[in-house]
């Protein structure tokens, strides 16, 4: 076991007091149930009336919001074009694909941060309205931690370029500077904005020179007696040494001319060239990469990772991705400064300034509430092949582990988990077994869920739980009374044993009855009655009656007659196949032939010989007599249909 | 289609239906019903693509279908029908029928009526009656049919409290849908591959006429009819084809086109150019079928953007001497001269698409990824 990696968290289930009474628990996949027990902690046997409910824990609370399953449905989409990308594109284009997939799950991070702020600009009371903007950091900070790490690991962008991203992420995440530069832009007179010089420091943090120079001229204008100091100091804004994409330039050229343009500044500032004015002073030590100086702007730098790009920016232009670490690290002590000790978000990008993902992965997991960053994250940087060597010591990979985590927590909400199936799709280990023991648990509340539900299961030949859906769904047809249904959903299921229970129903119902219910399904079963003998003879049986209607009469007799030389028919069902059979022997054309009628004598004395006798008098009695007059009568027909067989046989012979 | 927008709505919708324009005006729609299935509260909503005045550079629309209104529907929404300009009925899985009232002062719905109890089981174990999902409804103004799992066919008048006509019984296995073929006539289609026509003047629970698949007993999901032909009719099945019928003849399909992978869930003709049908499917697409002739050049069967389809289409009554121009091109079943072009009209594969409406160039569907989506320039 590993050491735990923090403190339980605690959290209080209103109106149980667990320090009065014990409780007791049950886990399910998603949640638990909690309770009182009636045992008391103490000997007393006074029964105080407890708490009379059971409570649902649930763990995954962000699967219930609203907004954020837009997050879950619109990532499912992204994920799964994730897992179809080509295993065989290599390189360039595959790095290009993964870097758009990562791009598309920030965007959708974004568009859910973006919605979850309106609201809670919205919302009416101040309790939600908290709510929703903790959300909004939430997010916020997970679409950080995600950009950092689309730079770091997929992008895996060598010393100079690494530097560009950075600001990049930087300048995307440090956004209140644009409506600032309106507003200043905006005022009648922009240098004499009571935030003009903040404006500026700002644009310099964030390497926007040509930003910078542009409100320093505005400054020159407007102030004639510091238009040369702004002139020079924009000059050297101008002329710093940069990597732009399309350049050819190699690193050491970048390196010395850079060196140069950094004497240069050294130059000015030793010659107090802007010893007039504070601002620019600052300024231009901010551009030597002062660490003094940076510091100084700590409330306009926001957070430590500003800092650390701000001072490579201007000290370390060409960072390696290998020395991020040390240059991380200082700047997160120096800027903390021992004031305040580093918050999770400060250690899940130290870790990944480290390239450590698994303590990333780690820590997001214990920091966020959802399992939907660290699970798709991992899914990603799995596919980056990044994570190969890393095997739990329990299930199976990282990866899988999150995945299976993730769509169970989908699988216990009311409506997600249909989004759920495609996770355990894409768990190559324990996926299919998670998905086996999750649908069955579905409830099936509608036909049309159901259908949902199997043909989910018939994709994946999963054939037990097809047929145990279909089950259910014919046990329920037959409680409500629905034959036709139970009886189509048992052929679908190939379940035999349930057609036979179905058509015993049918049968019993044409005793009661003398008619049959259902026609449109009987008549209609096609190849599906050999799922069952007792099935075929329902069909069977139901035909002879219509080859009857239909006056086939010939059809008729030898239908039924098969139907009891091949033992098809159930053996409580034999007298009423004979007394069937009265008719045809009572018609003017004579039906059955003399072979038949032998046949008919024979099956009509193996049922009488078989006949289990009536032990007790009275009713039973009376039935006897009742059906011994039945067979008296039969015995009569078939006599003297025979008679009329052999002689119009012979006399057809004869001719 | 690259003027399709999608719209996430965080619930599952299973019924998407514009609202009729009034005859003879010029208006385009502009507005829409959904509802939805497996939340644990389940809602119709009024949704708007219309302008709010804001108007974008290219002086089109603003892509996005904005929420009207909505309210608490008990159960999942099986089917959703507009009754007329102002009110929706809905089925329920409850076996439920209710028509709500949409105010559009004040931007509200309330319900203006219901029959609670339109569906049910009558169980031998079961009290007295255990409710039962209605699957089907339409509307022809008065009256309203509901078709139900329970096999019932119910018959409304929007004024009337009481069901005006019922038959129990009228199928031995689920109804799946329900249209009116011609007054007073209706067709359901079952869970065993049946189409059956119903005439209410007769007595009794027995249908005046039954169409089958034959052997195969595949459940049928949708049904739609021909919006000038009323003997044409079009089926989807459990298996993905779409089955053209011509009731005036034979029991059997006139065409059987093999279409989606899984369950079609809904099927429409566009109900002013006929010659355009559009169906949806468990299997997460959405196709367009163009079976125009006056298209003048089509070189090959299917066009760019669309998916590659085998066709099975059988002639199974010969028609090759009646005049063509007399018959619907859906119901030519020579070979040479199917001209159908298949469309997908979804960018990318999602999650089932539930259902889906046409009306003049606009389309909306909604899926079980949670989203609506609508296009206007259907034939651009």
């Amino acid at each position: 076991m590993e050491e735990l990696d923090g403190e339980p968290t605690v959290t209080l289930i209103p109106g149980v007091n667990s320090k009065m009474k014990q409780m007791c628990f049950d886990w399910g996949p998603g949640e638990m149930l909690v309770c009182e027990t009636s045992f008391n902690k103490n000997e007393k046997s006074e029964t105080e009336p407890g708490c009379p409910f059971i409570y649902i824990i649930r763990k995954d609370i962000d699967v219930y919001s609203q907004i954020l399953r837009k997050l879950f449905n619109e990532s499912h989409g992204i994920f799964v074009g994730l897992q179809r990308i080509e295993e065989e594109l290599t390189g360039k284009s595959r790095k290009a694909q993964l870097v758009r997939v990562s791009k598309n799950y920030r965007s959708v991070i974004r568009a859910c941060m973006e919605e979850m702020h309106q609201v809670a600009i919205a919302a009416k009371d101040p309790a939600s309205g908290r709510q929703f903007s903790s959300q909004v950091s939430i997010l916020s900070a997970m679409e950080l931690i995600w950009n950092l790490c689309e730079i770091l690991f997929i992008e895996v962008a060598p010393a100079g370029p690494l530097l560009l991203h950075l600001l990049d992420w930087v300048r995307l995440h440090v956004c209140e500077v644009d409506s600032l530069l309106a507003d200043v832009l905006g005022s009648e007179n922009p240098s004499k904005h009571e935030s003009f010089w903040n404006l500026v420091t700002i644009l310099v943090l964030q390497g926007r020179l040509d930003e910078a120079r542009q409100m320093l001229s505005k400054e020159a204008d407007a102030n004639p007696s510091s238009a040369g100091m702004c002139r020079i100091l924009g000059d050297l804004m101008r002329t710093m040494p940069v990597l732009s994409p399309g350049n050819t330039q190699t690193l050491t050229e970048l390196e010395l001319k850079w060196q140069h343009w950094h004497e240069e500044c050294e130059r000015h500032l030793q010659d107090s060239t802007f010893a007039a004015s504070p601002h620019l002073e600052s300024l231009c030590k901010i551009l030597l990469g002062d660490e003094a100086a940076l510091l100084e702007q700590k409330e306009l730098l926001n957070n430590w990772y500003h800092f650390l790009v701000t001072r490579l920016l201007y000290s370390h232009p060409t960072v390696k991705p290998i020395d991020l670490h040390l240059y991380a690290q200082s700047s997160l002590d120096l800027f903390l400064g021992g004031e305040s000790s580093p918050e999770p978000l400060d250690n899940i990008l130290l870790a990944a300034f480290e390239f450590d993902i698994h303590q990333v992965i780690k820590e997001c997991s214990i920091a966020l509430s959802n399992w939907w960053f660290v699970a798709h994250l991992t899914d990603l940087l799995d596919h980056c092949k990044l994570l190969q060597s890393h095997n739990l010591y329990f299930g199976s990979n990282m990866r899988e582990f999150l995945l299976l985590e993730y769509a169970s927590g989908l699988f216990a909400h009311h409506s997600l988990w249909q989004l759920g199936v495609d996770y355990f799709d894409y768990c190559p280990e324990l996926g299919r077994v998670s998905l086996e023991l999750h649908i069955e648990r579905i409830p099936l509340s509608t036909e049309q869920k159901a259908l949902k539900v199997l043909r989910i299961c018939e994709q994946r030949q999963m054939t037990e739980q097809v047929r145990s859906i279909c089950k259910i769904l014919a046990m329920k047809a037959v409680r409500n009374n629905r034959l036709g249904s139970a009886l189509s959903w048992s052929i679908r299921a190939k379940d035999a044993a349930f057609a036979t229970l179905v058509s015993d129903r049918f049968l019993k119902d044409y005793c009661e009855r003398g008619c049959f219910s259902d026609l449109d399904l009987i008549d209609n079963l096609g190849p599906a009655m050999m799922l069952s003998d007792r099935l075929t003879f329902l069909g069977k049986y139901r035909e002879f009656h219509r080859f009857y209607g239909e006056k086939r009469l010939a059809d008729a007799a030898s239908l039924l007659l098969s139907l009891m030389t091949s033992q098809i028919a159930p053996r409580s069902f034999w007298v009423i196949l004979l007394i069937d059979a009265l008719p045809l022997l009572e018609e003017k054309e004579v039906v059955f032939s003399a072979e038949q009628t032998y046949e008919l004598m024979r099956c009509l004395e193996d049922f009488a010989s078989r006949r289990p006798v009536w032990r007790e008098p009275g009713v039973q009695r009376l039935q006897e007599d009742v059906e011994n007059t039945k067979l008296e009568m039969l015995r009569l027909a078939l006599a003297r249909n025979l008679g009329r067989a052999i002689i119009k046989e012979g006399s057809l012979e004869g001719s | 289609m690259e003027d399709i927008y999608a719209k996430f709505v965080s619930q599952k919708i299973s019924k998407t239906r514009w609202r009729p324009v009034p005859a003879g005006s010029l208006q385009t729609a502009d507005t829409f019903a959904a509802g939805s299935w497996d939340n644990e509260e389940n809602y119709v909503s009024l949704w708007s693509i219309g302008d709010f005045g804001n108007l974008d550079s290219d002086g089109g629309f603003e892509g996005d279908h904005q929420l009207l209104c909505d309210i608490r529907h008990h159960g999942d929404v099986m089917d959703l029908q507009f009754f007329d300009q102002e009110r929706i009925v809905a089925a329920s899985s409850t076996g439920c029928v209710t028509v709500f009232l949409h105010h559009p002062n004040n931007q509200t719905l309330s319900v203006s009526q219901q029959w609670t109890a339109a569906h049910y089981h009558t169980g031998p174990g079961s009290p007295s009656y255990s409710s039962a999902p209605c699957t089907g409804v339409v509307c022809n103004s008065p009256e309203i049919v509901t078709v139900g799992e329970d096999g019932r066919i119910n018959l409304f008048r929007a004024d009337h409290k009481e069901a005006v006509r019922t038959i129990d019984n009228a199928d031995s296995s689920t109804l799946h849908a329900v249209t009116f073929l011609r007054t007073p006539e209706i067709l359901t289609v079952n869970s065993i591959g049946q189409l059956k026509i119903w005439d209410f003047r007769k007595q009794g629970n027995e249908p005046s006429q039954i169409l089958s698949l034959t052997g195969d007993r595949v459940p049928l999901h949708c049904v739609d009819r021909h919006p000038n032909q009323q003997h044409v009719v079009a089926t989807g099945g459990q298996d993905g084809m779409l089955s053209i019928w011509d009731v005036r003849q034979g029991t059997m399909p006139v065409s059987l086109l093999k279409a989606h992978e899984a369950e079609m869930w809904e099927v429409h003709f566009h109900p002013s150019n006929p010659d355009h049908l559009f169906t949806c499917s468990e299997d997460g697409s959405l196709w367009h079928w163009d079976a125009s002739t006056d298209v003048p050049e089509k070189s090959s069967l299917f066009n760019q953007g669309g998916r590659n389809s085998t066709f099975l289409s059988h002639s199974i009554s010969n028609q090759a001497n009646v005049h063509q121009s007399l018959i619907s091109s859906w119901l030519s079943t020579d070979p040479a001269k199917d001209r159908i072009e298949i469309t997908s009209l979804l960018p990318s594969r999602t999650l089932s698409v539930n259902s889906l409406d046409v009306l003049g160039s606009c389309l909306v569907c909604g899926t079980d990824s949670e989203a609506i989506y609508v296009t206007r320039q259907l034939f651009s």
